[in-house]
C-alpha cells in the first residue's frame, strides 16, 4: 500500500465520518485503495448520530458471546416487515440481516468491543449486541485503526456539492471552494435530520395551523443538514421514502436541541399516564414495553397540539424505570402538579378521576405484560394500570426527538446512486442516507447501525473496485 | 499562629471544595445514570446503577472506586465540548483528594495533602539526610575507609530500629485509623454475605489492577483515546516492588532478632536478593509512572494532585535508587555519606506516608472490598428490569 502522505491521486473520497463512513473508509483501504475522509465537524464532534448509538441489530442461530439464544434471519425480517408496515425492501433488509449475522468479527479486528446487555436493556440480550461504552468509542476505534491503516481524515471540511459527469463522480466541492477529485466516492453524509428548515417544509402546516417540527428537538449532531441529500435530488439522482418518516421518540422536553442523545429519553411513560396539553390523555401508555414503543411515542406527541404531551407518575413506580436526567416537576396533590405543569387543571383532574376508576385490581408487575388494566375509559391503558394516588406525585414535560430521517437516495444491492434506475459505475452511498430503502418507517433498536455497517461494507468495497480497476 | 491561622484557613478551603466537588458527583452522576453505556467498563458504573441520587459518602465511594482509567471520558458523548460537560475521572479525582484530606488523622494535618507535593518530600527527606550526615559529622568524618559495610558502626541498630519503627508505626495507625472512618461513612448495615467471597474478589482486583484494564483488556488512557497496559505494567512494578523491598525488611528483621545474624548480608542472601529485585521494580515502576504522568491528557486528571503525584513518585524513585546505591558501594568510604541520604528518603517516605498518594491504594482497596460486598446484596433500584 502507499503510504497516505504519498496519494496523488485519491482513488476513494468517503463523504461523512460516521459508522458507515468509516467502515467504507476501512473496506476500501483494506482493499487496496488510496481514502481520504471528509467530516464536516470538528474533530471533538466527530461520527454523526453514531457516537450516540450503542448496539447492532444482529442475527444469530445460536448464542454468540454477548448475545443470548437464537435470532433466526426470519424472526429479524418479521420485526422489521412489522415495524416498517411493509415500507421496506425484503431483498436489501434480508442482505442487511445476513450481514449482520457475521460482520462483528470485523469489527472487532479494527478495536470495536462488544459488552453484555446493559441494566435497563435486558429486553434486547437476545437481538442487540451491545458497544463497550457506546457508540463514541466504536467511532474512536475505527477512526484509530483507520489512522493505523493510513486513511486520511480532514475534519471541519462540509461538501457543498458533488460534481458530476453524467452519472459518473468526478469530485466533491467543499463549502470553502475547493475542489477534491477522486476516482470513486462514498456518500455517507446522514439525513437531514438537523436541518430545521427541511424538518419545517417536510412536516408542514397541522389542521391547528401550526408548524409541528418547529418544537422538534434533534437527539442527534448538529452536522447533519442533509447538504448532499438535496444536492443528489437537484443533480436527479433516484430518491426513495417520505421526508417526514424518520425515527422519532418522545424525549424530556427540557433536552438541548441538538446531541440530547440516550439520557435525554423518559422511562416512565407505561409506568403512568400521559396528558397533551389540554389535560387529555391520547393513547394507551401501557400497549406494550416501553422500548417496544418509545419510538411510535414521538410521533404521537408530534401530532398533539403545541407537540408536547406529560408523563404522570406518582410515588409507587420511583426506582421501577431507567432515571430520568433532569427531575421532574413535584408536587403533592395532581391538582397542584397540573397548576405547576400549566395544564388546565379542571380537565386534568377529570382524566386522571376518571382514569383511577377505571384501573382494575390486578398484580402489578413492571417486568412483565401484568393484568393491571383499565375498564371503561377512552384510551384503554392496557397493563400497568395503577390508580395515581400517591403522592409525591411526578410530572416530566415530553417533545417529538427526531434521530434521524429516512428520505434516501433509492439503491440496490451494490449500494450505487442511481440515476433514472441506473447505477452510477463510480458513486455510492451509505447509512442514514439511504437506510430508508429498508426503514420506510417506523423503527427498532440496533437496526441503524446494521443498515450502515451493512452498506457502509458494501459502499467501500465497491468503490475501491470501481476505483483500481478491479471487478466488485 | 500565622501557621494555624493558615491551616485553619485551608481546612476550611477544603471543607467548600468538598460541598462543590461532591454536588458535581451528583449532577454527572445523574446525567450518567440514565445513559449508562460505560457499565462495563469498570466498577463505578454498576455500582452508581444501585443508586438514584448521590450524597457526600456517595462521592467518596465512588470517587475511590474509580481508578482513572478513563475510558468513560473518551467514549462519553456528554464530555466537553458537549454543554453537559461531564467529565467523570477529572470529577472523581478531585473527591479523592477531598477523601484523603477529610480522612487523614489527626484531621488537622489532612491539609498537607494539598501541599505534599515534590517540594515536601524532598524537604523533609533531605532535611532528614542533612540532619544525619550533620550527626555523622559530630563523631568525626563522612568518609570512613575500612568499614567494610558495618552499618550500625555508623548508627546503632537500636536506634535506627525505634526511629523508623515509630515512624512507620504512626504512618500505619493514621492511615488504619483514617481508612477506618472512611469506611463507616460510606457503608451501611445490609444483608450479610459471604465475606470470604467478597474479601477474595476484592483482594484480586486489587493485586490484578483489574480495574486499569479497561474492561476489554486493552488496557486505560493516558494521552489519547488509545489504549496502554502500560499504566497497569508500573503499577505492578511499583507495588511488586515495594512489597519486595518490604519482605526483604521483614526477614532482615527476622535475621536480626530470631538467628542473631546482622547486617550487612551477603549479596547472596535473601534480603538482598529480595531487596535489589524490589529496588529495581522501585525504579523502573515510579520511572515508567512519571513517563505516563507527564504525557497525562489534562482532560483525565485533576491538575492540583500532579505535586503529590510527582512527590510519591520522585520519593519511591529516590528511596530505592539510594538504596541500590548503598548496597553497591557499602564498602567503601562513601558508605556513611550513602547511608545518611538513603535513610533520609526512607524517612522522608515514612513520614509523608499518611499524608501523600500512598493513601489512594489504602482507600481504593477499602473502596473496592465496599464493592464486592454491596455487589453481592440485591440492587435497591429496580430500574428497566423489563
Amino acid at each position: 500500500m502507499t503510504r497516505s502522505e504519498d496519494f496523488i491521486v485519491i482513488d476513494v473520497l468517503v463523504i461523512g465520518g460516521g459508522n458507515a463512513a468509516l467502515c467504507a473508509a476501512l473496506m476500501a483501504r483494506e482493499a487496496g485503495a488510496s481514502v481520504l475522509m471528509l467530516e464536516a465537524s470538528p474533530k471533538e464532534w466527530r461520527g454523526g448520530n453514531s457516537q450516540h448509538t450503542r448496539n447492532l441489530r444482529c442475527m444469530h442461530d445460536a448464542p454468540q458471546d454477548v448475545l443470548v439464544e437464537a435470532y433466526p434471519e426470519e424472526e429479524y425480517w418479521q420485526d422489521l416487515l412489522k415495524v416498517t408496515g411493509g415500507e421496506t425492501s425484503e431483498h436489501l433488509a434480508r442482505l442487511v440481516i445476513r450481514a449482520s449475522s457475521n460482520c462483528r468479527d470485523w469489527m472487532r479486528r479494527h478495536g470495536v468491543r462488544f459488552q453484555p446487555p446493559l441494566s435497563g436493556a435486558l429486553h434486547v440480550a437476545r437481538t442487540n449486541a451491545f458497544f463497550m461504552g457506546g457508540g463514541k468509542a466504536l467511532v474512536n476505534a475505527y477512526y484509530r485503526s483507520a489512522q493505523t491503516l493510513g486513511v486520511r481524515v480532514r475534519y471541519e471540511t462540509p461538501v457543498a456539492g458533488i460534481v458530476l459527469d453524467g452519472d459518473r463522480f468526478v469530485g466533491a466541492r467543499t463549502e470553502s471552494g475547493e475542489l477534491i477529485t477522486a476516482r470513486a466516492c462514498v456518500l455517507a453524509a446522514g439525513g437531514f435530520e438537523s436541518n430545521r428548515e427541511w424538518l419545517r417544509e417536510a412536516w408542514g402546516r397541522n389542521d391547528r395551523g401550526e408548524w409541528p417540527a418547529d418544537n422538534f428537538l434533534i437527539r442527534g449532531t448538529r452536522f447533519n443538514q442533509g447538504v448532499l441529500l438535496k444536492d443528489m435530488m437537484r443533480a436527479g439522482a433516484d430518491m426513495i421514502g417520505d421526508p417526514s418518516q424518520g425515527h422519532c421518540v418522545a424525549i424530556d422536553a427540557r433536552a438541548p436541541l441538538y446531541d440530547g442523545g440516550i439520557c435525554t429519553r423518559i422511562d416512565c411513560v407505561s409506568l403512568g399516564v400521559v396528558v397533551n396539553r389540554d389535560g387529555e390523555r391520547f393513547y394507551d401508555e401501557g400497549e406494550d414495553f416501553w422500548p417496544k414503543r418509545y419510538a411510535i411515542w414521538g410521533r404521537l406527541v408530534a401530532q398533539q397540539p403545541g407537540q408536547i404531551g406529560y408523563s404522570i407518575i406518582d410515588r409507587k413506580v420511583i426506582g421501577r424505570f431507567m432515571p430520568p436526567v433532569f427531575p421532574g416537576i413535584t408536587a403533592n396533590s395532581l391538582p397542584e402538579l397540573a397548576t405547576r405543569l400549566g395544564v388546565p387543571v379542571e380537565v386534568f383532574m377529570r382524566t386522571l378521576d376518571s382514569y383511577n376508576a377505571a384501573c382494575r385490581p390486578g398484580t402489578f408487575n413492571h417486568t412483565i405484560l401484568d393484568d393491571c388494566r383499565t375498564e371503561g375509559v377512552v384510551p384503554a391503558k392496557t397493563h400497568w394500570a395503577l390508580p395515581i394516588d400517591t403522592p409525591p406525585f411526578y410530572g416530566y414535560a415530553l417533545r417529538p426527538g427526531i434521530t434521524f430521517t429516512y428520505l434516501s437516495l433509492k439503491v440496490d444491492d451494490t449500494a450505487a446512486v442511481r440515476f433514472g434506475n441506473k447505477p452510477s459505475s463510480n458513486l455510492f452511498v451509505a447509512g442514514e442516507m439511504m437506510a430508508g430503502n429498508v426503514l420506510g418507517k417506523g423503527y427498532t433498536a440496533g437496526v441503524g447501525m446494521s443498515i450502515g455497517t451493512a452498506f457502509g461494507r458494501i459502499a467501500g468495497t465497491r468503490a475501491a473496485a470501481a476505483a483500481l480497476g478491479r471487478p466488485a | 499562629m500565622a501557621a494555624i491561622e493558615d491551616l485553619t484557613r485551608l481546612a476550611l478551603d477544603a471543607e467548600r471544595e468538598l460541598e462543590t466537588n461532591a454536588a458535581e458527583v451528583d449532577r454527572i452522576l445523574h446525567i450518567c445514570n440514565a445513559c449508562r453505556y460505560c457499565e462495563s467498563f469498570c466498577a463505578v458504573f454498576p455500582a452508581m446503577t444501585r443508586r438514584l441520587d448521590f450524597n457526600v459518602a456517595d462521592a467518596h465511594y465512588l470517587a475511590n472506586l474509580c481508578h482513572n482509567c478513563s475510558a468513560c471520558l473518551y467514549a462519553c458523548q456528554y464530555a466537553p465540548p458537549h454543554e453537559f460537560g461531564v467529565n467523570v475521572p477529572k470529577t472523581l479525582a478531585q473527591v479523592r483528594r477531598d477523601t484523603y484530606v477529610e480522612y487523614a488523622f489527626p484531621k488537622s494535618l489532612g491539609v498537607l495533602y494539598r501541599r505534599n507535593g515534590l517540594t515536601v518530600a524532598m524537604a523533609v527527606s533531605l532535611g532528614v539526610a542533612a540532619f544525619l550526615i550533620g550527626a555523622i559529622l559530630m563523631q568525626g568524618s563522612l568518609f570512613v575507609h575500612g568499614l567494610e559495610g558495618q552499618f550500625y558502626v555508623i548508627f546503632p541498630h537500636n536506634l535506627l530500629a525505634v526511629l523508623f519503627g515509630a515512624a512507620f508505626g504512626f504512618s500505619v495507625l493514621a492511615l488504619a485509623i483514617g481508612v477506618i472512618r472512611f469506611w463507616r461513612q460510606v457503608s451501611e448495615p445490609g444483608k450479610p454475605v459471604p465475606l470470604p467471597n467478597a474479601a477474595g474478589e476484592a483482594a484480586r482486583a486489587v493485586l490484578t489492577l483489574q480495574y486499569l484494564d479497561g474492561g476489554h483488556r486493552d488496557g486505560c488512557n493516558n494521552e489519547d483515546d488509545a489504549f496502554t497496559l502500560w499504566r497497569r505494567r508500573f503499577h505492578h512494578f511499583t507495588f511488586y516492588g515495594f512489597m519486595l523491598c518490604f519482605a526483604s525488611t521483614s526477614v532482615a528483621t527476622l535475621y536480626h532478632y530470631l538467628f542473631a545474624m546482622e547486617a550487612p548480608y551477603p549479596i547472596l542472601s535473601l534480603p538482598v536478593l529480595l531487596g535489589t529485585a524490589g529496588g529495581i521494580g522501585l525504579l523502573i515502576g515510579p520511572a515508567g509512572l512519571f513517563w505516563l504522568n507527564i504525557r497525562r491528557n489534562p482532560m483525565q486528571a485533576d491538575e492540583t494532585q500532579k505535586t503529590m503525584d510527582r512527590g510519591f513518585i520522585a520519593l519511591l524513585f529516590f528511596v530505592s535508587l539510594t538504596g541500590l546505591a548503598l548496597l553497591a558501594w557499602r564498602d567503601t568510604a562513601a558508605m556513611p555519606l550513602l547511608l545518611a541520604v538513603h535513610l533520609g528518603f526512607v524517612m522522608g517516605f515514612f513520614l509523608t506516608l499518611p499524608y501523600g498518594k500512598f493513601a489512594h491504594g489504602i482507600f481504593r482497596s477499602a473502596a473496592l472490598l465496599k464493592y464486592a460486598i454491596e455487589k453481592r446484596r440485591p440492587n435497591p433500584v429496580q430500574a428497566g428490569g423489563e
